[in-house]
Order: structure tokens, then sequence, then C-alpha cells
């Protein structure tokens, strides 16, 4: 397999590299410390790019390759631990074997930052997208954010860096990217250069946290009964810190780099003076953008939210965004069998967002693209008709629909 | 060694040369909750001691992780933290990693630190064997891993784990009236299997700590001669093999005398037997196991045909092994007329000379 590595540039330059190869030079621009490989599809295409900056003395870092997505992440763990920048990553069922792992690193604080790129857990086999792997992270302390272009994704590294290792937080962060969608797709990329990023992103200091023979500490001594609630809340408020932190993080990332203005939390596109509106994450949006235009040139009144920060989850901004609809559709690439409504994960989050609200818009869930599916524009019309429907009538049929599913 | 591989300098420890020269500064001290004659707790100071303060210590979980670790009463002097029970070899390298890169980076002093990895045997040899294997293979990263072996899950009720002996009562292997032997396994040879499978590793030895100087000692080479390293310990246990505390040092030494528990290290490729198993293996007679099992109430249940079973094992360990306590594997006929050929040619060089 090609990937592609050209010559890191002096300046910001354009470059034609997948969603995986845009990650990789946000590592190297972040000078990473220590980085693990696993193989697994679709996330291993950023770790080829990876290992050959190192091959070609573009990044200087330790790259370990590991003997499994669980000593992965427990190295880079340590790592971490000890004062160093890290990375790693994986894909579905690799992000689940490291999962005792990863349940942890939140708890003991470590700025650690990772990679999903989403994929249908076995069985059965499929590299397909599906964002039932990430999702498992959601309640365990990480923050997690979806992007949606190889631009994005190269600056979200960045952004998440900056977020995770500032003291106010001291949390993980993943990052979510469509398998093959995005991981995979070759696009235009502007990779800025090292004096911009040194500006925006200060070394990973540790402080007291360090572990090291000159800070004799005890990390993750054993607590029985009498703190593991302090401790929960901790990280409760680091991640309720955490909003503030990004918003800083966004703002001073537009100021630099010119790039990523607006709501850091979600994107909106004509959902203004929408009537109904479709709400997503990750790469659907390409699609969901075409429909909701030619549903425009119809003269319907479509609009489209999409989500870039599951955690912490937007609140005020999902409220503000979507209250305004008679009828909201949310459109998951994930599941979550038996759930309210027999719904999925964000209908469910999003439903909860919008309970206080004095008026609430109809919510709808759509199951759509899973396991790499596409999410056509006829899946758009389709879901798009329903809502319409819903906001003409101010009945809701059913709860929920699975969209693009034979027979 | 490969040209391009960097390996940083490790600390000098230099032999100690007896008990009244050992210095008096410990590492690991109170506040610890294990049990009365726990030979483990004594294996982390010995190993704390033999390490000195500039060093970093991973424990995985376990019952010296448990019983040492409690929030606001911590033993450890040195800086200390948990890894998951199948990660030593993960935390040890990361860690070592992560501190060569920041050395590099100028990001902090440029020194030789000890990593030492613990775990113990159901964290070592069974859930992160993959983990210290995959360790023992980056020769580019200085630390040890120490797997201290009380042949059970020893905080968690004492279950079996694949180093619980043939036969011993454990609440997984409880003697029955349908079944007096539940637990059929033999035990794994971890120093040999990791030392045969990784030549990369350039120190492994098996320890005891009632022969503390030497195991001691043997710390202190693995973490001079730098790269990863592996030392597995027996470490009786009181609560698990189920005798009074005062006998630990006891059983620990009958371990080795009745050959149960051979004393070896493997440096650069080149074994070594040493303490009382050096002499074993030149012919001293072995105590039978029978003294060492039925002084712990795990093998009470034994009947005499039991403990000649164990005797045979051990026995074949010793006569028939290539290696006894170390590689399960005789000799066939034709190496051992190879062999005995060769010893032939040598011995009528010598005698032209």
């Amino acid at each position: 397999m090609s990937v592609s590595t050209k010559a890191a540039p002096a300046a910001d330059q354009e470059m034609l590299i997948s969603g995986c190869a845009a990650i990789a030079q946000a590592l190297r621009l972040s000078d990473i410390d220590v980085v693990t490989a696993y193989p697994i599809r679709p996330y291993d295409t950023v770790m080829q790019a990876v290992a050959k900056l190192i091959s070609n003395g573009e990044m200087d870092a330790e790259y370990i390759v590991a003997a499994s997505e669980h000593d992965q992440f427990e190295i880079v763990k340590h790592a971490s631990a000890v004062g160093a920048r890290v990375f790693c990553g994986s894909s579905g069922v690799g992000w689940m074997y490291a999962m005792e792992a990863i349940a942890v690193t939140p708890a003991l604080r470590l700025p650690m930052v990772a990679l999903v790129g989403n994929r249908a857990l076995d069985d059965p086999g499929a590299f397909g997208c599906e964002h039932n792997d990430a999702l498992c992270v959601r309640d365990l302390g990480w923050m997690l954010t979806w992007v949606d272009t190889a631009q994005e994704a190269l600056d979200t590294a960045l952004i998440a860096y900056r977020v995770a290792e500032d003291r106010r937080i001291f949390l993980p962060c993943a990052i979510g990217a469509d398998g093959a969608f995005l991981t995979h797709s070759e696009v235009l990329v502007k990779v800025p250069n090292k004096e911009k990023v040194d500006q925006f992103l200060p070394k990973y200091d540790r402080g007291d946290k360090m572990l090291h023979p000159d800070n004799p500490i005890t990390i993750a001594p054993q607590v029985n009964e009498d703190w593991v609630m302090e401790i929960r809340k901790q990280n409760d408020e680091a991640m309720r810190r955490a909003r503030g932190v990004i918003q800083e993080a966004y703002r001073d990332f537009h100021k630099i780099f010119g790039r990523q203005g607006g709501n850091p939390f979600v994107e909106s596109y004509m959902a203004e003076d929408a009537d109904v509106i479709l709400f997503g994450q990750g790469t659907l949006s390409l699609p969901v953008k075409v429909g909701v235009r030619k549903l425009r040139e119809q003269g319907h009144k479509v609009g489209f939210v999409r989500l870039r920060w599951l955690r912490p989850f937007p609140t005020p901004e999902v409220q503000e965004t979507l209250s305004r609809a008679k009828a909201v559709g949310v459109i998951d690439r994930d599941y979550s069998f038996g759930s309210p409504n027999h719904g999925a994960v964000l209908y469910n989050e999003v439903r909860s967002a919008l309970y206080d609200l004095p008026k609430r818009p109809h919510v709808i869930s759509f199951v759509c693209g899973l396991g790499g599916r596409e999410v056509t524009l006829d899946s758009v019309t389709e879901m798009s008709e329903i809502l319409l429907k819903v906001a003409k009538t101010g009945k809701v049929e059913q709860p929920n629909y699975w969209i693009g599913v034979r027979g | 060694m490969a040209t391009e591989l960097t390996v940083l300098p490790t600390q000098n420890l230099e032999a100690f040369k007896g008990v009244k020269k050992l210095p008096v500064e410990e590492y690991f001290t109170s506040g610890h909750r294990t049990c009365q004659g726990c030979e483990s707790a004594l294996v982390m100071k010995l190993m704390a001691k033999a390490a000195g303060p500039r060093t970093v210590i991973l424990g995985s979980t376990g019952c010296m992780y448990v019983a040492n670790t409690t929030y606001y009463s911590t033993s450890w002097v040195v800086p200390w933290m948990h890894t998951q029970l199948g990660s030593s070899g993960s935390a040890a390298v990361g860690t070592a990693a992560g501190l060569k890169a920041l050395m590099r980076k100028n990001r902090i002093k440029q020194e030789p630190i000890n990593v030492i990895a613990f775990c113990g045997d159901g964290g070592g040899a069974d859930m992160g064997l993959s983990s210290i294997s995959a360790a023992l293979t980056y020769p580019e990263y200085n630390f040890l891993i120490l797997m201290y072996d009380n042949e059970s899950y020893a905080n968690t009720d004492i279950q079996l784990s694949s180093m619980t002996p043939y036969g011993a009562n454990t609440t997984f292997s409880p003697p029955g009236k349908a079944r007096r032997i539940l637990h059929k396994r033999w035990k794994k040879n971890m120093a040999g299997m990791l030392a045969a499978g990784h030549p990369e590793c350039r120190y492994v030895a098996t320890v005891d700590a009632s022969y503390a100087l030497e195991m001691m000692n043997r710390i202190r080479k693995a973490l001079t001669i730098g790269g990863p390293t592996f030392i597995h310990s027996l470490d009786p246990c009181p609560k698990g093999w189920d005798y009074d505390p005062i006998q630990s040092h006891d059983l620990g030494e009958l371990a080795v005398e009745t050959g149960v528990w051979p004393l070896f290290e493997i440096e650069d490729g080149v074994l070594k037997f040493y303490g009382k198993s050096k002499s074993i293996a030149q012919g001293r007679k072995r105590k039978p196991v029978r003294e060492y099992l039925l002084r712990q109430g795990r093998f009470a249940h034994f009947t005499d045909e039991d403990i000649d079973y164990f005797q045979k094992k051990i026995d074949l360990m010793w006569d028939r092994w290539l290696i006894p306590g170390a590689v399960c594997i005789e000799m066939g006929d034709d190496i051992r007329k190879q062999l005995t050929r060769a010893e032939q040619e040598v011995a009528a060089a010598e005698a032209k000379q």
C-alpha cells in the first residue's frame, strides 16, 4: 500500500493527502515523543505515514510497534505519565481489545490523544465505518470529537493536544474519523509550518504529577471505597472545564492559522430558518449537505447540524440550533440495541439535551449507513420527507427508521 | 548489535559484598498491609534496596499492589505507578521509552534511571505473558521485569494460576469427595521459556528471597547489564500455601534443597546454576519433596501416591531434561552420540598436548 509522505514543508503548504496522513502531519508538527502502532484497518494508515516520517528523519519520536492494541495503549499511558507527549489509536475490535487500558487513562488524568478510525465491530467481519467502537468511551471520561474532512482532522489533532494537556483538564481525547470515507480519501490539505504550531501548542508539562525519581509520587494507588466518588467527581469537573478550554483553543487556533472559525462544537448548515433539521456527525455531512441544498431548491425548509464534540456534549449549542425546528432527525452510524424507543446513541443524547426546553421539536431516530453502507442522496431525501411530514402534521408515526436496509 | 541501535547507559550497580555491607536505606518501608511472613513483601523490599533511589517502579495488579499502595499509606519511597494486570511488559517499555525520548530531547536530565516492572504469577505467566514476551524483544530500552511467584492469585482469595503446583488446594481447585486432585496441570518454566525465546534479552534468572544477598545481587546484575531483563522469584505465601508464617524462610530453602525450585541465571546466553542448585546439578543429593509438600496445608489431601508422582516429576526434571528447571526437552540419541564423540575428540586433543 502506498502512503503519501511528502517532504516537510518550510511554510504553509498544500498537500494531496488522506485523512490519516493529515493526522500524521499534525503529529510531526506537534513533536510527539512516543508513538505506538499495531495494525488494524482502517486506522493503521496513520501509522504507516508516521513510520515513513520517522524513517525519513522528519519526526523524532520513540516509535514502538506493539504486540497488541492493549499493549499499545498501556505503553503510551505509561510514557505519558513520565511526561512524554504520546499518540496511538485503533479501529473496531482493536479498540475493544485495548478497552481496559483505555478505561483507566482518564482516571489517571493522562492527556493521551488517540485516533479511532471508525469501523464496524466483528462479528460479522467488516471493514466499513460504524461509530459503536468509539462510542464505547462515551461514558469513561474521554473527550470525544468527530471530524469531517482531512483538514479538520489535522487541525483537530493539534487542538486535541492543546486541550488535553491543559493543566485544567489533563484528560485524554479521542478523535473519531470515519473509516475509509475520511481515513483513506485523499484531498488537498493545508499543512501549517512548525513555527505557527509552536505558537499554538506549548510543550507538555506534567509538573508535579510527573513520575520521576526527582518527584517520587505514587500514581494510581488502591483506594477501596474511600475515594472513588471524589476521584470521579474531579474527572467530571475537568470535563466541565473542558468546554471553556475548547473554546479558548479554537479562538487561538483561528487567530494563528485563520481556520476553524465559528462555533467549535457544532457546524450549522442552512439550519437557521429550517422547519426540519437533520443532525449527525462525521463524513455524512457531504451527502446530507448536497441533499439539503437540492431540497431547498425545491422549496423545502431543510437544514443540517453537524456535531463536532460529543464529549463534552455541547448542550447549549444543540438546544440553540435545534429548538427552532419543528422536527429533528438524528442520523446515527451506530446502534444501541434495546435503548429507549429502540433508537441509536446520538438520538438518545439529543433527545436528552432537548428535554428541558419549554418548546421541543419532535426528534426521530434514523439508523443509517451501518457497516460502511453509503448514505445516499435518496436516503437524505427519504429522511427529509419523513421529517417534513412530521412537521406538517405534528404527529410522529414511529420514533425510529432504518434507512437503506434491504427487505 | 544493530548499527543504528542507541542504548542509554545503565547504572553501575556493583554486587553487595556481604550482609554487613548493605546500605541501611530502604525504599520500600512501612505502611503496607501484607500478611505476616509474606515473602513477596520481602522481595519488594530487597528489590527496591538493590535498585536504589534513582529508580521508577511499576506494579501490575496483584497482592503487591492491593496490599502495598493503599491511598495515604503507600510504602513506596521511590516513584511508583500501577499498571493493569497483564501489562507489566508494556508499562516497562512505555516508561523506558518516555524517559528516553525526554532525555534525548533534553527535556529532563540525562542520567541512567532504573525501570522495574513487577507482576505476580497470574499477571505474568497467564494474562501478561504476551506483553512480557513482546517487551523482551526491544533491545533499545533498559528495564527489568520481576515476576514474584507465590503460585496463586493471592489477593483475590487464592485461586490457581498456571504457576500453581500440581494438585494444590486452591479455591478454584478444592479437593472433594469425587475428585481429590482437581488441578492437574504442571507449572510452566517462565525463566527458561523467556530466555530461550528472546535472543535480545541479555539476562534471565530465578531467585529465592531465602537467599537474600544472592537475590539482590542478581537484581543489580540485571539492571546493570541493560536492555530488557527478566527475573522470576519463588515466594512462599503463608496464606495461600497454608503454613505457620514462621516457616516462610525454611520453605524457600526447602524448595531449593528438594530441587523443586532450581536457582540459575542465564547471562548473555550462558547458563549457570548457583547456590545450592549448583551443588545439586553437580550431583549433591536432593532432599525428598515429601518434606516440602507436607509442611504446607495446600497439599494436606495428598496421598503417598500423589507425593510419589510429584517426586517422580522432579526426578525426571533433574535426570532427563536438557537443562533442569529451564528446558523440558530431552536429548535424542543421535545428539547424545554427537556430544559424546565431541567430548572424546576434545579429550584426545588434550591428551596430545
